[in-house]
């Protein structure tokens, strides 16, 4: 992808980004949050691609790492956000 | 089984739009159910459709970081209390940020080139390292691993200055004269130590805030190792949790009736 159509997308989405979030009640702050932080693991995609190049070891440990904490990232946030909405829908 | 890089470029497609459905669900009482599942369907997407990419020629190590990885998370999730949230979400995000260092670092020692790559790798590393310690002393300080008052030295944000023109400077040497890893390192512990004395000052109180801020710099952190994999899911993604982390930022400080100068630069709060 060159680099025109990267920055095209970049600006765009930002737009898009602030577009979105208009009106939050308080209790939504936190769960919103903490499930924009879970798609943030969004690294995991290219933490997947560095892990699987299989190029040396260094680049192999480097991988490894960026896969394991972008997991944490991705199943923790998305569960405790799930949690924290399922502890409201009681109330 | 490997699949065309056009067909891999619409699944991101399909994820991304899932990922905004998401978001705005999330901000609807009746919807913030359906929006997590619709934003955790969209990375389920991703990332199996990402698995079957051509370059993809070991697995060994992806599943062992994906197993170790999703028990760490599933542990944290569901052991925490709930009135730990706040710290778990600093740490979760600090994840985040230390796996856009590591990416970066990654592709950096593979021997990325060119001068938006080389651009975009330092910014991931600086923005990515911040998100990290700065999300640690977030967690610490919430734990009570640290003291929830400010904490600081006279100076201090002329460090701070020192550390950020020192990281820029890094950065445009590494893309001028790519290749001297002694700059490299010297770009992330810098930009570690900025992560660290830029949330040492900030009080306990404020620190929801400070988090909201951070999950939109790591946000930032993963749409630059974006540009340099030229990625569109991480690209398109992680601008759009960069955008919308920051307009959350401004809605929390409203409701907490501070602004984001004051709670950045540790003016304490009146009355509170």
């Amino acid at each position: 992808m060159d680099f025109v159509s990267q920055l095209t997308l970049f600006v765009l989405a930002i737009f898009l980004g602030v577009e979105l979030i208009t009106k939050v009640p308080p209790t939504l702050h936190t769960p919103l949050m903490s499930g924009t932080n879970a798609i943030s693991g969004i690294t995991l995609v290219g933490a997947l691609l560095a892990a699987g190049h299989g190029a040396g070891l260094l680049i192999n440990v480097l991988g490894f790492i960026a896969v394991v904490l972008a997991t944490i990232n991705v199943i923790g946030g998305f569960m405790v956000t799930n949690r924290m909405l399922a502890m409201f829908k009681r109330k | 089984m490997q699949i065309s890089q056009n067909w891999i470029d619409i699944a991101y497609l399909v994820a991304s739009v899932l990922f905004v459905l998401g978001i705005k669900g999330l901000t609807k009482p009746k919807t913030a159910v359906r929006g997590n599942l619709l934003a955790a369907a969209g990375m389920g997407i991703a990332a199996v459709i990402t698995l079957l990419h051509h370059s993809i020629v070991s697995y060994e190590v992806i599943i062992a970081g994906l197993l170790i990885g999703g028990a760490i998370g599933a542990v944290l999730a569901i052991k925490v209390q709930m009135t730990s949230m706040p710290q778990l979400i600093a740490l979760l995000n600090g994840f985040g940020g230390g796996a856009s260092v590591a990416l970066a670092a990654a592709e950096y020692f593979q021997g990325a080139s060119g001068t938006i790559a080389l651009g975009a790798t330092g910014l991931a590393v600086l923005i990515g390292t911040v998100t990290l310690t700065g999300s640690l002393v977030a967690f610490a300080k919430l734990q009570e691993l640290l003291d929830g008052g400010s904490i600081g030295f006279p100076g201090m944000k002329f460090v701070n200055l020192l550390l950020l023109l020192g990281s820029l400077a890094a950065i445009v040497y590494l893309v001028i004269n790519p290749g001297n890893d002694m700059v490299f390192w010297g770009l992330v512990i810098a930009a570690a130590l900025l992560g660290l004395l830029l949330v040492l000052p900030i009080g306990g109180a404020d620190m929801p805030v400070v988090i909201a801020l951070l999950n939109s710099y790591s946000g930032i952190a993963a749409s630059a190792a974006g540009f340099v994999m030229g990625n569109s899911a991480l690209i398109i993604t992680g601008s759009l949790v960069g955008a919308s982390g920051l307009i959350l930022t401004q809605i929390m400080c409203k409701a907490m009736n501070r602004s984001l100068t004051n709670v950045l630069f540790g003016v304490m709060a009146e009355g509170g």
